[in-house]
């Protein structure tokens, strides 16, 4: 399933936090959404399944999103949050279970409990199966709502900073994870990261947001260039190359900081 | 594979146990029934209750019977409503900790109780109230009672409240009315601030058949209401974000819910005064063994609840015979030592 925003926009009063946002995202295809602080990555993440209401069109497959029911749109797009403190304990597998609410009535049916098994098994999660999920690691917890979003059996799978509490080798495990949805399922995976390099490594397209607005966008090669990085992040950096896709070396900020120190 | 079989297994054992709790807190709520029917200034044996009771199901009341006649006009309504209140607060409770996705909710710290206590307070005080003279208190207590709920309600409509302002506008409200009632308690006469005060304290005696019936049809309707929406609640405990991404409008159903949650504690409020601990406690309690899944969770706490009301009342009227201590303060005496040992051996992280 494609996706097309076009003129998408989302204000708090005033201030719009995303202003304009025009793209098509392809299936088969990771899409990282990159920024700084504030860019309106988490917005426009949480605007496309319309968790936020946004001015503007969201067509999936050509079909509005504003014609479907909510039940009828988290059968088509999974999503991770960032937070997902819980406050109430609650078993791995109970939590894996609310994916497949969209599909269900208020009985969960046998193959309900298989289809969640499979996907425990499959994310190697199995043994932490009947454990709390507040006890578990960031890394196995991030793993669970990963679980949690593919048992709902979405076309797109949005996810908000998958990575940024995770350590190198969970880090890459989740992305490998995503290339191979996207590679063998044909599922368009959207993601927010702050890792440029990680996003480099990984994505097919890169969106560059500043100020709700999309600066640049295209592949790691295209976007990934000093110029952008300096403009989008005032940072000066290097960028090289490494098995054709490029990797960022930070030098310096462009900003003079309040002591008005430059490094 | 072998995992994944280890973790079916392990799963369905669970749920199985899941169901064999529920079960036995049916069995638990007959046995306690029925002991505490056979309780009191007349003794009647356990095994006499239960087949006086048939004989009553089956050939209709004889009033000539006093067997009958003690179970039927003292006894009976005083376990029945035991029931049906501590039912419905239980599940009460279950459901404002989950819409508000905290351990604190409860119809206390939500205010209602305080309000229900002004409403009554200003009956037995000043005599004012909105409803006739023989419902002035229950009347009171009710409208008053659903002003928490209409405040939280306007904030949610109005000011797009997140559950944290939602209990904190609840404490601040519980403060308010308790603030009011006290200076009505100062001010109070003394035969009304007697009766203020043994009304606050909660009671089960006040239970007639005509309020039984009341309390029955509304849980009858909110029960109902409470299970169809147990999904969604287990949803709101992801937060809000992802209850929407997963197809539910968390808006919505705390809407529904809380409305469905203050008008039950109301309604057993009004009947049967302050009757503390119980939504507190209950969900709590019912959590450590369960796990969070409100579509067991919601009604095993509301039979954890009558239980706990049953054995409260049988031990407020045995424990200084023939003297009846109010039931609230039994609720609280006996339910927060209990929940105190349990809190502190059961493992943590548990809310």
């Amino acid at each position: 399933m494609d996706i097309r925003l076009e003129k998408l926009a989302f204000n708090y009063g005033k201030s719009f936090v995303l202003n304009g946002i025009s793209t098509r995202l392809e299936p088969g295809r990771i899409v990282a959404v990159c920024g700084p602080n504030g860019a309106g990555k988490s917005t426009l993440i949480k605007c496309i399944n319309r968790i936020l209401p946004s001015k503007g069109r969201i067509l999936l497959s050509e079909k509005d999103i504003n014609t479907l029911k909510m039940p009828q749109i988290s059968k088509l797009l999974g999503y991770v949050p960032q937070d997902n403190t819980q406050v109430f304990s609650i078993t791995v597998f109970d939590m894996v279970m609310m994916g497949r609410r969209p599909h269900i009535g208020w009985r969960s049916r046998k193959e309900d409990r298989e289809k969640v098994l499979d996907v425990l098994e499959v994310m190697g999660l199995s043994h932490l199966g009947l454990r709390d999920f507040n006890q578990l690691s960031g890394g196995q917890q991030q793993k669970v709502i990963i679980a949690r979003a593919l048992v709902q059996e979405p076309e797109v799978l949005l996810l908000d900073e998958p990575t940024s509490s995770l350590d190198l080798g969970h880090q890459l495990e989740v992305m490998a994870l995503m290339q191979c949805l996207a590679a063998e399922k044909k599922m368009l995976v959207v993601m927010s990261v702050h890792d440029l390099n990680l996003a480099a490594w990984y994505a097919d397209q890169i969106l560059m947001l500043k100020n709700g607005q999309v600066t640049c966008s295209g592949t790691p090669v295209e976007v990934m260039t000093p110029e952008n990085i300096l403009a989008v992040y005032g940072v000066v950096a290097q960028v090289k190359t490494e098995q054709q896709r490029p990797y960022v070396i930070p030098l310096q900020t462009a900003r003079k900081n309040e002591f008005g120190i430059q490094n | 594979m072998k995992q994944s079989r280890l973790l079916r297994n392990a799963y369905l054992k669970n749920r199985q146990l899941k169901f064999f709790i529920g079960g036995t807190a049916v069995v638990l709520i007959c046995l306690t029934g029925g002991l505490s029917l056979s309780q009191g200034s007349l003794e009647i044996g356990f095994k006499t209750v239960w087949i006086t009771l048939w004989q009553m199901c089956i050939k209709g009341y004889n009033s000539e019977d006093p067997c009958q006649t003690i179970l039927m006009v003292l006894r009976l309504p005083r376990v029945v409503m035991g029931v049906l209140a501590g039912f419905g607060l239980g599940v009460a409770g279950a459901v404002f900790q989950g819409v508000l996705r905290n351990p604190l909710a409860s119809p206390t710290t939500l205010g209602v109780s305080a309000a229900a206590g002004l409403g009554a307070a200003l009956a037995f005080v000043f005599d004012i109230g909105f409803a006739g003279k023989n419902f002035i208190v229950v009347g009171n207590a009710f409208v008053f009672s659903m002003i928490p709920a209409l405040v939280i309600f306007c904030m949610a409509r109005f000011r797009q409240a997140t559950p944290e302002m939602m209990i904190l506008s609840g404490i601040g409200m519980f403060y308010i009315f308790g603030a009011v009632t006290s200076m009505l308690e100062f001010l109070a006469a003394q035969d009304a601030l007697k009766a203020m005060v043994v009304w606050l304290m909660g009671s089960l005696s006040r239970a007639k058949w005509g309020e039984i019936f009341v309390t029955a049809s509304v849980l009858a309707i909110s029960i109902p209401i409470v299970m169809w929406r147990s999904w969604d609640l287990n949803l709101m405990g992801l937060g809000d974000d992802a209850a929407k991404s997963l197809g539910t409008n968390p808006d919505k159903s705390r809407l529904t819910l809380m409305a469905v949650a203050s008008l039950m504690t109301a309604t057993i409020i009004c009947f049967t005064g302050m009757i503390g601990f119980i939504g507190l406690v209950s969900p709590h309690i019912c959590r450590m063994f369960l796990g969070a899944d409100n579509r067991m969770l919601v009604p095993v706490s509301g039979l954890f609840g009558a239980i706990f009301l049953i054995v409260s009342d049988l031990v407020s009227r045995t424990i200084i015979a023939p003297v009846i201590v109010p039931v609230g303060i039994i609720t609280s005496c006996v339910g927060g030592p209990l929940f105190l040992y349990l809190i502190m051996t059961k493992r943590k992280r548990q809310w």
